[in-house]
């Protein structure tokens, strides 16, 4: 792909958020689009992700986010011309304690009010939507039956696909080292294989966006986590057939339609080192959840165990505005574990509100100016 | 290339043909992680330990590199698959 030195629009990050970004600004009109990653397209976290899609949130916008994302990933193939693995089979939230029991039905009730139809279910019922589950000591569990998982790989290739035959162009293993800002706005950005300048400069740079938008000068509270994931052998279908998900029991368990089963939990005292490692600790924590949770996968092996970035924030919520003090300097990102779920509504969200459109789902709330004013938005449902 | 070649399967975890993989050099996903993405390539149970190699020769051969020239891709554990009753017994603290 030869080198231009300016663009109308340059997007740093190769996951989801920088492809979906791309692709909508793309369908919308704009012109001369080019996306940098420091690596492969999907070689971040959203590669590296759990990959669940849900609408069972616990505050009305990330309900109105997760139903509108279902409803997207519902016709994404027929939109970018690609399969992204979609498999609807719900979530399973697993609650262990009566106080986390109530808070699942608090957010079941805000959930039917707007129109998802989440709900609880027996221990009996639980084991007719997951037959094999052993989770006789958890008190309660609520269902949402289109709630599930897609292909973070095809899902994002689809976007960037789709984003080509839109014009976009794609600079992979580029890594930005700097953003150009003159007078209160963004001028572009230098790169390992050259500067490009530019009026707008998206930050979706994942687990390195508080490093991105420090080049910009824009001071945003995030920082990235460790956790980790472990993936089974292809067995058959229906070992685990929806999203086992608990808080309190921190696991979520998933089987891809191809048969191989995926599992992770959060981790205590999370490395924030922006390291990707391994360790021994939790491959056995998390097989003795496996082992316990599902006891007929006691002779299915694990073949792989990596580890992503979640991108934090102070309440668990992503940033989506423009910075305040660099004009034309975006930010999407700070998902803190949903990214690749909200990665097809969001970009599409942003895209809008870069053109001058009003975003058809309110995002103004997400500016990082909240963390300053105090006004956080607490999301209470995250593993 | 005959439908003959085409045909062979190159990954034999996931029923890959180097037809496919030829398809997808094409499109652009030139080195093994990127093709590990889009069609599970090395993702199965033997980990790319069948068809890594030979994915490697192909990416060579498209790109015009040498195959040392060519990433291997990441290699990830456990070095080989093992029963999650086993790993949940735990090791020696």
């Amino acid at each position: 792909m030869p080198w231009k030195r300016t663009a109308d629009v340059v997007v740093i990050g190769g996951g989801v958020q920088g492809c979906a970004t791309a692709y909508n600004l793309a369908k919308l009109g704009v012109k001369d689009i080019v996306v940098l990653e420091k690596g492969s397209i999907c070689s971040g976290s959203t590669g590296r992700c759990g990959a669940g899609i849900r609408a069972q949130w616990g505050t009305e916008m990330n309900c109105r986010f997760g139903l509108a994302c279902v409803e997207k990933f519902e016709q994404l193939h027929e939109e970018l011309g690609m399969d992204c693995g979609l498999n609807q089979s719900g979530y399973l939230m697993v609650a262990y304690q009566e106080s986390e029991f109530e808070q699942l039905k608090k957010s079941m009730k805000l959930q039917n009010s707007l129109g998802i139809n989440t709900r609880v279910v027996t221990y009996a019922e639980a084991r007719e939507i997951c037959p094999g589950l052993a989770a006789d000591d958890a008190v309660g569990f609520t269902f949402h039956d289109r709630d599930g998982h897609a292909d973070p790989f095809l899902t994002t290739f689809a976007f960037m696909e789709a984003a080509k035959r839109l014009g976009v162009t794609f600079h992979k293993f580029t890594e930005v080292t700097d953003v150009k800002t003159i007078a209160g706005k963004v001028a572009g950005v230098v790169t390992t294989k050259g500067d490009i300048d530019a009026p707008v400069v998206i930050d979706a740079a994942g687990g390195y966006s508080q490093i991105v938008a420090k080049m910009a000068g824009v001071d945003i509270p995030n920082f990235s986590e460790r956790h980790e994931i472990i993936i089974t052998e292809p067995v058959e279908p229906g070992v685990c057939p929806p999203m086992l998900m608990s808080f309190s029991g921190n696991y979520y368990i998933q089987q891809r339609p191809h048969g191989s089963i995926i599992g992770g939990c959060s981790p205590e005292g999370h490395p924030q080192d922006y390291e990707l490692g391994n360790s021994w600790d939790f491959l056995e924590m998390m097989s003795r959840t496996f082992v316990k949770l599902l006891p007929r996968t006691k002779g299915v092996r694990v073949v792989r165990q990596w580890s992503g970035l979640y991108n934090m924030t102070p309440d668990k919520q992503p940033i989506i505005c423009e910075a305040d003090n660099v004009k034309g300097f975006f930010l999407n990102c700070g998902y803190s574990g949903h990214g690749f779920m909200f990665g097809p509504i969001s970009g599409e969200l942003l895209a809008q509100k870069i053109i001058g459109k009003k975003p058809w789902i309110d995002i103004e709330m997400l500016h990082y100016s909240r963390f300053e004013r105090g006004e956080l938005l607490i999301e209470p449902a995250v593993v | 290339m005959s439908e003959k070649t085409n045909n062979i399967i190159i990954c034999r975890c996931e029923e890959i043909t180097l037809g496919e993989i030829r398809e997808w050099i094409a499109k652009g996903y030139e080195t093994f992680d990127e093709l590990k993405r889009v069609l599970r390539v090395g993702m199965g149970p033997c980990q790319g330990r069948g068809c890594r190699e030979m994915i490697l020769r192909e990416i060579a051969a498209k790109t015009g590199k040498t195959v040392a020239e060519v990433e291997p891709g990441t290699f990830r554990p456990p070095a080989k698959p093992v029963k999650l009753a086993v790993l949940a017994e735990g090791g020696d603290k």
